[in-house]
């Protein structure tokens, strides 16, 4: 049953020696112990889990950890380079865009993933893209503008 | 300095049944200077389940710690989950200090160094809690100069506090710091006069805008839930649940879940759990258990409910009441008759309910999600026989609360599971489970009879509620008649609701609120006077008035008679002691029905205002959450089968339905401050229920206004 998956996590070659069914999101968590991925709902239905797999946003609690054997997964610890905020990370600080900060992994990763295939989005862009992250404080409006001021900040080449 | 005021530690008698004794706060914490208040007042007495008010500690219940290298620590039983007190406390408590706000840490929720809380809820940290430990750091700064007195020779009157180094007036190069003064010390205070606190004009910290301190932690995935602690050993846990609350076990087979690798099933009495150390696996195990239950279900559903409880055999309460009915329906022009309805809705936090337990050396330590650890202590104590310092309860941060966590079944569920399995035990509720085990914002009805006079002056208020809570049913307006009528349940009748009720945000206002400002609204239409008008004509309160100029002002309001096809409603209220009032505009499709809100502006005044930029934070919250009740979320029941437990059907606000938020706060430096978290959610649904009739013509007496529900109401135009 157990298979060595090898996959780039958060930027290293990692291998694991696993189950290749286990859902994605127990594995980051319980096995490598990357609990800033959250669950929520288990459905895909929130977002809480999201993580970048090859530069897009996925739901961790949907995929196995054999869906990412050879692949590129970042999470919400790998995102900050050098100790130094991802612009994402920043801008949800410098706007205060969050509350209990439950769903904030997931909607930075959800974030960081729209504005690599879309480094200026419209505002209705943004929410179009943000739409199926859930937030149960109603930061809504301030991370609308904390992903608009990270998009200045990117295109900026900062 | 004066020996009765001021005792070292070995002369201390101390008996303090809960929680560690005082004495173990010097082995744990450390030395330094530590400041303790009595018991405040009633209101959190009375607030507390007879069980807790019975185990309030008679000596303190909150203190504040100076340590030897003059770091500054409040300790509270209070916890975090998204409100800002994190970062609000400490800005109170920095003023009267006299020190830098960075410089005050503060340790949150642990039933074993923290004093005894009721539950993190009602708005009362700020205005209760807070006020406390302005009083608090007031005395600790009264007996850090009483230090410096002694040690400088100077009389106190002489010295001056800045930045938390005390200076001779006479002589400024004779200072001293509050590290060097609480250096080898290990001095208890008990408070229980109240020195005067600093002058609001004088206040460096309090009122002024600060982001909050845990955003950082919080967007690098550092923050610690607790479903992120992890022990050695530990095991997740998955209960096996009835299909509905009407349910019965009459039997159970789980030899299917014990051939799932690495499971152990666990039974005690009707609790039947899976556990393994793989999440995955307990997910797996769960379900291959096969049990049979009996029902007995009341028949009773979403869409019967209003009547039910319209029939049911209830206890008619007479709240209050004025003048006199009877003559106040003789002296009205016009006379309306309305009944509101509004169902039952949930919590839906992000994070579920949430706990691990460990049982070790007789020690049950649970870490949990709860807005209220002593209540969780509390309960584990008496659940499992357990004295008060053989538990503690641990709340790291909160994944949002609003009221359904100050019930913690979880973790007395994760307790006895580590008991019954002797391994730490983790029990993260499933989205499911978070939805049927959920304390909903019960069901009610309103029924109100009004009236007004030819000059458009309301003389009659007759307030009928119907298995809703009375927060907010209070009229607000100015009128010489009234009457408030609460039916409740009948103690041995059929209970009305099948399934838990309990705190959701501003706890039954939105009811209350949502019944009364539509009502205001169908008068001020029928008086043919502009809603806004109608109101200022009725209102006498001054902070509501302020409120409704300063929303009408932000919004840019014109007057018109509604419905006037602009779309545009009005709505106010009041909640936790704070004012609010709201305008807001939407545009209706008549051919589908659907609402959408364009624009909301909203005015409160909550008194002195803390941290601006954390007040407007929860009032955008509050606008945000409350488009979900008012135009989209119903929890959907039959008997006590809850039908509605995944966030694909429970519709929460989404990024598409945000309107632009426009706030105004209206401080006052001058007032003690009020609840901020809870007020600006109350009056969302009749806001829009005012706009869409102002829109359309059509009128909505329940929620959500759904497009079924708004094209229904557009045929009766």
């Amino acid at each position: 049953m157990e298979e060595t998956i090898k996959f780039q996590l958060n930027g290293k070659k990692t291998e694991a020696l696993i189950d290749p069914t286990q859902t994605l999101l127990w594995v980051l968590r319980n096995h490598f112990g990357l609990t800033g991925t959250k669950f929520g709902c288990g459905m895909g239905f929130c977002g809480a889990c999201t993580v970048l797999i090859d530069n897009e946003p996925v739901r961790s609690c949907q995929l196995s950890v054999g869906d990412a054997a050879g692949k590129n997964v970042v999470t919400i610890e790998g995102l900050a380079t050098n100790g130094k905020l991802h612009p994402v990370q920043k801008a949800f600080v410098e706007h205060d865009a969050l509350q209990c900060g439950y769903c904030t992994p997931g909607m930075i990763m959800n974030a960081a993933g729209l504005l690599i295939k879309n480094p200026v989005p419209s505002v209705q862009q943004i929410k179009d893209g943000m739409e199926n992250n859930l937030c149960r404080c109603g930061a809504h409006m301030r991370i609308i503008e904390a992903v608009q001021t990270a998009s200045k900040e990117m295109k900026g080449g900062k | 300095m004066k020996k009765d005021q001021i005792k070292d530690q070995d002369s201390l008698e101390i008996s303090e049944p809960h929680g560690m004794p005082r004495r173990d706060f010097f082995k744990i914490l450390g030395g330094g200077i530590f400041i303790f208040v009595r018991p405040w007042g009633a209101l959190d007495i009375i607030g507390a389940p007879a069980e807790q008010a019975r185990g309030v500690p008679k000596d303190y219940n909150a203190f504040l710690r100076i340590a030897e290298d003059g770091t500054i620590t409040c300790y509270t039983g209070k916890i975090e989950m998204g409100q800002g007190i994190i970062t609000s406390l400490p800005q109170m408590m920095a003023d009267e200090l006299n020190v830098p706000y960075e410089r005050i840490k503060i340790v949150m929720g642990d039933t074993d160094i923290c004093p005894w809380d009721q539950g993190t809820w009602g708005s009362l940290s700020t205005r209760i809690f807070g006020q406390i430990m302005r009083t608090v750091s007031a005395e600790a700064r009264g007996v850090l100069l009483e230090l410096a007195s002694a040690q400088m020779g100077v009389p106190v009157s002489q010295l001056e506090v800045k930045d938390g180094i005390v200076t001779d007036s006479k002589d400024s190069r004779k200072t001293v710091t509050y590290a060097q003064l609480a250096k080898g010390k290990k001095i208890e205070k008990f408070l229980d006069v109240k020195p005067s606190m600093e002058d609001y004009t004088k206040f460096k910290s309090i009122g002024k805008s600060y982001n909050r301190t845990d955003s950082t932690l919080k967007v690098t995935g550092e923050a610690k839930f607790t479903g992120d602690m992890k022990l050695p050993g530990m095991v997740f846990a998955r209960i096996l649940r009835p299909p509905s609350h009407a349910a019965k076990m009459t039997s159970v087979d789980y030899s299917g879940a014990e051939k799932i690798a690495g499971t152990k099933v666990v039974r005690d009495g009707d609790l039947v759990a899976v556990i393994n150390e793989n999440h995955d696996k307990a997910d797996e195990a769960i379900v291959k258990i096969k049990a049979e239950y009996s029902f007995h279900e009341v028949p009773v559903n979403d869409k019967t409910i209003y009547e039910f409880m319209l029939k049911a055999e209830s206890t008619a309460m007479a709240l209050k009441s004025s003048g006199d009915i009877e003559a106040g329906q003789k002296i009205c022009d016009k006379t309306f008759e309305s009944e509101f309805h509004d169902p039952y809705v949930a919590h839906s936090a992000i994070e579920t309910h949430t706990a691990l337990a460990q049982l070790e050396g007789g020690k049950m330590t649970v870490w949990a999600s709860t807005q209220s650890p002593f209540g969780l202590r509390e309960s584990i104590m008496r659940e499992l026989g357990l004295p008060a310092e053989k538990v503690r309860v641990i709340t790291p941060f909160v994944g949002g609360g609003f009221g359904g966590k100050g019930e913690f079944q979880q973790g007395v569920e994760a307790a006895k599971l580590a008991k019954l399995t002797g391994k730490p035990v983790m029990l993260m509720w499933t989205r499911e489970e978070e939805f049927i085990y959920d304390t909903f914002h019960p069901a009610g009805v309103v029924k109100i009879k009004s009236g007004i006079d030819k000059t458009g002056l309301i003389k009659l208020w007759d307030y009928n509620l119907y298995y809703s809570g009375t927060r907010g049913a209070d009229a607000i307006y100015d009128i010489p008649n009234t009457k408030f009528t609460h039916y409740g349940q009948k103690s041995g009748g059929t209970p009305v609701h099948q399934f838990g009720t309990g705190a959701w945000r501003a706890p039954n206002n939105n009811t209350n609120t949502f019944a009364r400002e539509v009502q205001i609204d169908i008068m001020a239409a029928a008086a043919g006077i502009d809603p806004l008008e109608f109101r200022l004509k009725n209102l006498k309160d001054e902070h509501i008035l302020d409120c409704l100029k300063a929303v009408a002002d932000k919004f840019g309001y014109v007057a018109g008679k509604g419905p006037s096809g602009r779309g545009i409603g009005i709505a106010c209220g009041s909640d936790a002691g704070a004012w609010v009032a709201h305008i807001a505009e939407v545009k209706v499709d008549k051919t589908t029905g659907k609402v959408k809100v364009v624009s909301i502006a909203c005015a409160q005044d909550m008194g002195l205002c803390i941290n601006p930029e954390g007040a407007t934070i929860q009032m955008e919250g509050c606008i945000t959450m409350g488009l979900g009740y008012t135009l989209g979320e119903e929890v959907l029941f039959e008997g006590g089968k809850i039908l509605t437990h995944s966030l694909d059907v429970y519709n929460i606000p989404r990024f598409s339905w945000l309107p632009k938020i426009d706030t105004v706060i209206l401080d006052r430096k001058d007032k003690p401050p009020q609840g901020g978290g809870e007020p600006a959610i109350i009056a969302i649904g009749a806001v829009i229920a005012n706009a869409i009739f102002d829109a359309t013509g059509a009128r909505l007496y329940r929620l959500p206004m759904t497009p079924e529900r708004v094209l229904e109401a557009l045929k009766k135009v």
